[in-house]
C-alpha cells in the first residue's frame, strides 16, 4: 500500500517536472524567437554582470574611488583608456563599470520598494472594495495628480539633494502605478469562480488573497516591474544630471553627464560614453519587459 | 451629457485640491527651518523669529494651511529668494518660453509621427515597419539631457548648422512681448529675420523634447491603423472601388485619429515635466530651468510653484481628453 502510494506521489511530480520544464521550454523558444527580446535579454545580462563583477574587471581599480592624475587627465579614447579620461585623469571605462552597480542597485531598489509598497494596497483596494477601496485610491490619485518627475524633483528639493534623498523621492512617486495595476488586477479576480470557491471551503482571507489573488495578478507586475527598473534607473540619472541626485565624486552616470558637459565639445568621450551606458540599460530592461509580456501575459497584447 | 460635464470638472476640481494639500504637505516635511531661510543666511535668531512671526510660520498647522490656500486663490506663490521676485511674476514670465517649446515639440511629434506609424501600418511586418518599431523604442529609453547634448555636439559644435543653447542671440535686441511666445510674436510684428533666429534656437530642443511623445504617437497610431484597415467598412469601401489613398487617408486615418489625439492630451503633461531636463541642456529660459535652479538653490517656493502649474496642465489637459472622449462617444457618458 505504502509502495503505491510512493509511485503515485512519484509520479505527480514527475509530470509537474515535465509539465514545468515544457513551459519553460515554450518560455525560452518564446525569447528566442523575438530578436528584440533576446537583444533585451542580452543587454540586461550585461549590465548584471559588469555590476556583479564590476570591480574585479575594470582596468584601473585605483581609479575607482577617483584619484588625482593631472598628467592623464581628458585623454582621447586609445588603447589604454577605451573611452578616454576625464577632468581628474580617471579612467571613463572604470569609472562607467563601477558605475553600473550603482544604477542597478538604485533601479531594482526603487522598483523593489514601490511594488512592496503597492502592490498590496492595490490588492487590498480591490479585492475589499467599498469605503477601504475608495480611501485608498483617492489618496493614490493624489500623488497621480502631477508627473513624477517633477514631483521627485520637488521632493528632493524639501528632503536635500542627494541619492539617497533622490531614492526616497522617486519611490514616493512610483508605487501608485502599482496600487492601480494591481487593483484593476484584483478586481478582476475576485469574480472568478475560483475565488468563490476557495471561499465555500472555508479558505482564510489572508489565505485567498496569498494563494489566488496575488499568483494570478503577478504577471502584469512581473512585467511592469522590468520596464520600470529602466525607467527608474533613467530617473535617478535624470536627477545626478540636474544636480539633485548622486554628487560629482560618485560614480553615478547621470552625475558624471553634469560634470561632462562642461568641456563640451573638445572633450565629448565623457558625455558620450555615460549616456550610451543609460540607454543602452534603459533599453535592454524595456525590451526584457515587452519579451516578458508575450510570455507571460499573451492576453494583454501590445497596444 | 451636461452631468458627465459636471462630474469631470468636479473631479478635476478635487484633483486640484489634492495637489494644493500635497505641496503643503511637501513643503512641511522640509527638513529645514523656512523662518530661518526666509531670514536669509546672516539672520540671528531675533530676525528668525521675527520672520517667523511675518509669515505666519508660528501659528498652527490648520491656520497655516487655510493661508496657504487663501494665498494660492489669490495667485500669490511667494517670493523666490533667488530672484527676490515674487514667484508668480517669475512663473508669469518664464511660462511662456515653456509653452512655446511644447507646442512646437506636440507639433513635430504629429508632424512625423502621423504619417510614420500610417507607413508602418501599410507595411506591417515589413522593413519600414521594424525600423519604426525600433524607432518607437527607442525613442522611450533614450535619456533626453544625452540625446540633448549629442544633437548639441553634431548640429552645433560641428556641422555649425544651429546654436547651441538659448532663445535668442545675446546680441538680438528682445520684442515687446504680445503673446510671449516668440515665433508668433515675431510674425505678427513682421519680423521675419527674428522669426527665422527664434526658429533655429528653438530647433534642438522641440526635438528633444518630441522624441518620446513622437514615439508614442507613432505606436499608437500604427495599431489603430493596423485595426482600421481590417475593418468591414474598409472591406465594403474597397469592393464599391474607393481609391487607395482615399481609402488609406479618409476612412482609415478618420477612425484611428481619436485615440492619436487621446495621447496628445495625456502626453501634455508629461512633456512639460520633461522641460526640466531639456531646458536645462539648453539653457532654455522656462520655467523647467527655474525649478531647477531654484531647487539646487535649496529656494522652495519657486519649485512649488512650477509644480503647481505642471499639475494643473496635466490636470486640464487630462479633463480636456475625458471631454472630448465624452462628445465623440456617446457610450462613455454613463460611466
Amino acid at each position: 500500500m505504502a509502495v503505491t502510494v510512493e509511485t503515485e506521489a512519484g509520479r505527480q511530480a514527475k509530470a509537474r517536472r515535465r509539465a514545468g520544464n515544457r513551459r519553460w521550454r515554450l518560455a525560452a523558444w518564446l525569447i528566442g524567437r523575438s530578436f528584440a527580446s533576446m537583444l533585451g535579454l542580452g543587454l540586461v545580462v550585461a549590465i548584471v554582470g559588469l555590476a556583479l563583477l564590476g570591480p574585479w574587471i575594470v582596468p584601473y581599480p585605483e581609479h575607482v574611488i577617483g584619484q588625482v592624475n593631472l598628467a592623464d587627465k581628458l585623454k582621447p579614447p586609445s588603447m589604454a583608456n577605451w573611452f578616454g579620461t576625464d577632468e581628474v585623469g580617471n579612467d571613463i571605462l572604470t569609472r562607467i563599470i563601477v558605475g553600473a552597480r550603482l544604477s542597478l542597485l538604485v533601479g531594482v531598489g526603487i522598483t523593489l520598494a514601490a511594488a512592496a509598497i503597492g502592490v498590496p494596497l492595490g490588492i487590498l483596494a480591490g479585492t475589499a472594495g467599498g469605503r477601504t477601496r475608495e480611501a485608498i485610491m483617492r489618496f493614490t490619485d493624489l500623488f497621480l495628480s502631477v508627473p513624477g518627475l517633477v514631483l521627485a524633483i520637488a521632493l528632493v528639493a524639501a528632503l536635500g539633494p542627494g541619492i539617497g534623498n533622490a531614492m526616497v523621492a522617486l519611490i514616493l512617486v512610483w508605487w501608485p502605478g502599482y496600487v492601480r495595476l494591481a487593483e484593476s488586477k484584483a478586481l478582476a479576480i475576485r469574480e472568478e469562480p475560483y475565488i468563490e470557491a476557495a471561499r465555500v471551503v472555508g479558505a482564510s482571507r489572508l489565505r485567498i488573497l496569498w494563494r489566488h489573488v496575488l499568483p494570478n495578478s503577478i504577471s502584469p507586475i512581473i512585467v511592469k516591474m522590468s520596464m520600470d527598473i529602466g525607467q527608474a534607473i533613467l530617473a535617478v540619472a535624470s536627477l545626478g544630471f540636474i544636480g539633485l541626485g548622486a554628487k560629482p565624486p560618485t560614480p553615478e552616470w547621470g552625475a558624471m553627464i553634469s560634470i561632462a558637459r562642461g568641456y563640451l565639445p573638445d572633450y565629448w568621450w565623457y558625455a558620450v560614453f555615460p549616456g550610451l551606458f543609460i540607454y543602452l540599460s534603459v533599453l535592454g530592461f524595456n525590451l526584457l519587459g515587452d519579451g516578458l509580456r508575450d510570455i507571460l501575459d499573451p492576453r494583454s497584447h501590445r497596444t | 451629457m451636461l452631468t458627465y460635464i459636471l462630474r469631470r470638472i468636479g473631479l478635476a476640481g478635487l484633483m486640484l485640491f489634492g495637489l494644493v494639500c500635497l505641496t503643503f504637505v511637501i513643503a512641511n516635511i522640509a527638513p529645514s527651518d523656512p523662518a530661518a531661510l526666509a531670514a536669509g543666511p546672516d539672520a540671528g535668531r531675533s530676525q528668525i523669529e521675527q520672520a517667523r512671526r511675518e509669515y505666519g510660520l508660528d501659528r498652527p498647522l490648520h491656520e497655516q494651511f487655510l493661508r496657504y490656500v487663501s494665498d494660492l486663490a489669490r495667485l500669490e506663490f511667494g517670493r523666490s529668494i533667488a530672484t527676490g521676485r515674487p514667484v508668480g511674476a517669475d512663473l508669469a514670465r518664464y511660462f511662456p518660453a515653456t509653452l512655446e517649446l511644447c507646442i512646437v515639440a506636440m507639433i513635430i511629434g504629429l508632424v512625423l509621427g502621423v504619417p510614420l506609424g500610417m507607413l508602418s501600418a501599410l507595411h506591417k511586418d515589413g522593413p519600414i515597419d521594424h525600423f519604426t518599431r525600433i524607432f518607437a523604442v527607442t525613442g522611450v529609453a533614450l535619456p533626453p539631457f544625452w540625446f540633448g547634448l549629442l544633437l548639441q555636439l553634431a548640429f552645433a559644435a560641428w556641422l555649425g548648422w544651429l546654436p547651441t543653447s538659448g532663445r535668442l542671440s545675446v546680441f538680438t535686441e528682445p520684442l515687446e512681448p504680445i503673446t510671449g511666445l516668440l515665433l508668433v510674436d515675431s510674425l505678427l510684428r513682421g519680423n521675419g529675420g527674428m522669426f527665422l533666429e527664434a526658429a533655429s534656437y528653438i530647433a534642438l530642443p522641440a526635438l528633444v523634447l518630441s522624441f518620446p511623445c513622437l514615439a508614442q504617437i507613432l505606436r499608437v497610431n500604427r495599431s489603430e491603423m493596423v485595426e482600421a484597415l481590417r475593418a468591414d467598412y474598409i472591406v465594403a469601401a474597397r469592393a464599391h472601388g474607393v481609391r487607395p489613398w482615399r481609402l488609406v487617408v479618409v476612412h482609415a486615418l478618420k477612425n484611428a485619429m481619436l485615440p492619436t489625439l487621446a495621447i496628445i492630451g495625456l502626453r501634455w503633461g508629461w512633456m512639460i515635466s520633461s522641460t526640466v531636463l531639456v531646458e536645462t541642456v539648453f539653457d532654455w529660459p522656462g520655467t523647467g530651468l527655474y525649478a531647477v535652479s531654484s531647487a539646487i538653490a535649496g529656494d522652495f517656493k519657486p519649485v512649488m510653484g512650477v509644480t503647481l502649474i505642471v499639475g494643473l496642465n496635466f490636470m486640464i489637459a487630462n479633463l480636456l481628453v475625458d471631454l472630448l472622449y465624452g462628445v465623440l462617444d456617446p457610450r462613455l457618458r454613463s460611466a
